[in-house]
């Protein structure tokens, strides 16, 4: 039992002390997360756009397909990818294996369908006045695409939070393309699965809680922003 | 509106920034890299954080590696994955040889396997010679955690089942197929009071963590059959065009050298220790 609470302290430990293989590991988490968010969000983004404000045939097949790929497993996505990019894959000349831009993609296409997906449906709950609004006022492509996204912004952040959830917080497709590889692609969330396997609970714990708390000033930040909004 | 736009463009124009910033920093590396595919065992005891950085000074080669399975560090290698393998199973590296995927295989170190239970040890197996205790524990229905993911130490295992004529098992009740890692392994024969057979390493490290009273001890060791011979091969460049043959064939040939060779004896954990050079 006494590792629950040595986990606790030894988070403490970890954070002031920030000994340099942590602070790699959350360097790479960081690095990572923002890569697979960035390419996220500018795929999704506009795929989620055209699907909720298009009207055009097959439409509901593709929001059922976006839909249903919200269940997909990670792992599931991790052996797709190394299918692609291992050396022997279609893709492995580009020698993403082991790396974090391949890791990237992974998380990139775990997370896109739900960006697509709350897009789509943030779009499509816009009323219908301010389509015809800006309709009138002559605006058109572009602009109107950037004002409805801008208009639906307190369900994109939604949508972004739930992608940045579950990209923080997957391993199977880090574990998978990453291969943990220290000082490298060595993430909070894979460094956890070593150090449990290797029996030390406690620094697992430890590891968590400092997983829990990089979240929590990533919210603390953009509760900020959405404040400054507001006002 | 107008402001509030440049606002917005003004966001998105540093959060790309941001972005690049992050993503272009720490992608460059000085040293040349050799990618290894190896054993969770190499790996969990600390064995490559103590012989990467002597590798590095020696050759200005820097190693990384991946941990997994042997049945899986092969499969990198035979997909060209990786440059070289270290691994644990004489059989399917002769295999991996064989069939072309690999080239000029060395033998490096040596440790052994043990057989681990219940200090209370229910089946009686302490001491046996390991067929025979393999051979109770089938007897007796005793609960026993099997890796079951084709490592090295399963590969063993089926062995040693084979060898004291047990038909392979698979569904019956009392045998644990964890899928898992040596020490989760370990872990799970603990929790359920049952046998494992594990590699020594593994097992030291288990102790360690357990602040010297585990829950699962040795019970049978020393036995001929429990050694556990480790070997390297370098992926064979003919195969992937990718595949950094030079750098592999030096790391083969720096491993097996009478310095590292020393550096391996030297290697402890928990004052013990655990790999027992023997390059040819």
């Amino acid at each position: 039992m006494d590792y629950i609470t040595e986990g606790f302290f030894r988070a403490l430990g970890l954070i002031f002390s920030m000994n340099e293989e942590t602070w790699s590991a959350v360097r790479t988490t960081m690095r990572l997360t923002m890569s697979s968010m960035a390419l996220t969000l500018l795929i999704g983004l506009p795929l989620g756009f055209a699907l909720g404000y298009h009207e055009f045939r097959g439409r509901r097949i593709i929001r059922t397909a976006a839909d249903t790929l919200l269940a997909l497993p990670t792992v599931v996505v991790g052996l797709i990818v190394y299918a692609f990019i291992s050396n022997r894959g279609p893709l492995g000349k580009w020698q993403l294996l082991f790396s974090v831009k391949g890791m990237a993609i992974g998380q990139t296409i775990l997370a896109l369908p739900i960006v697509v997906a709350l897009t789509a449906s943030a779009i499509e709950n816009l009323e219908e006045r301010l389509r015809f609004t800006l309709l009138t006022l002559g605006a058109s492509g572009w602009r109107m695409a950037v004002t409805c996204l801008a208009e639906s912004r307190y369900a994109l952040l939604v949508a972004a939070m739930t992608a940045y959830g579950r990209i923080v917080a997957e391993v199977g497709v880090s574990m998978m393309i990453g291969g943990n590889i220290k000082w490298h692609t060595r993430t909070i969330t894979t460094a956890i699965t070593l150090e449990t396997g290797k029996g030390d609970f406690a620094l697992g714990i430890a590891l968590g809680l400092l997983l829990l708390l990089i979240s929590f000033a990533v919210n603390v930040g953009l509760s900020f922003v959405k404040h400054r909004t507001d006002s | 509106m107008k402001a509030k736009r440049t606002g917005i463009r003004r966001v998105i124009l540093a959060a790309l920034a941001a972005i690049v910033l992050v993503i272009s920093t720490g992608a460059s590396y000085a040293a040349p890299v050799l990618k290894m595919a190896t054993t969770t065992s190499t790996d969990n005891t600390g064995l490559l954080d103590y012989l990467a950085p002597i590798f590095l000074a020696d050759t200005g080669i820097e190693l990384q590696w991946v941990s997994v399975g042997t049945g899986k560090a092969l499969e990198y290698g035979r997909n060209g994955d990786v440059d070289v393998v270290l691994t644990h199973d004489p059989e399917s590296e002769k295999k991996f040889v064989d069939d072309g995927a690999g080239v000029g295989p060395r033998q490096v170190m040596y440790n052994d396997f043990v057989v681990l239970g219940p200090s209370s040890d229910p089946a009686g197996i302490k001491g046996k010679p390991v067929n025979e205790a393999f051979g109770i524990i089938a007897l007796k229905s005793a609960p026993f955690a099997s890796r079951a993911d084709k490592s090295g130490t399963h590969m063993a295992e089926l062995r040693i089942w084979q060898a004291a004529g047990v038909p392979e098992p698979d569904r019956e009740s009392w045998y644990i197929q964890t899928g898992q890692g040596m020490l989760d392994t370990i872990n799970i024969a603990g929790e359920r009071d049952g046998y494992a057979l594990a590699d020594r390493g593994t097992f030291i490290t288990y102790e360690a963590s357990h602040k010297g009273n585990p829950p699962v001890v040795i019970l049978v060791e020393g036995d001929e059959t429990l050694k556990n011979q480790y070997s390297v091969i370098p992926v064979n460049p003919a195969k992937h065009a990718n595949v950094n043959s030079e750098l592999a064939t030096k790391f083969a040939d720096w491993l097996v050298s009478a310095k590292t060779q020393l550096d391996i004896a030297n290697f402890k954990l928990e004052g013990k220790q655990l790999f027992f050079p023997n390059a040819k």
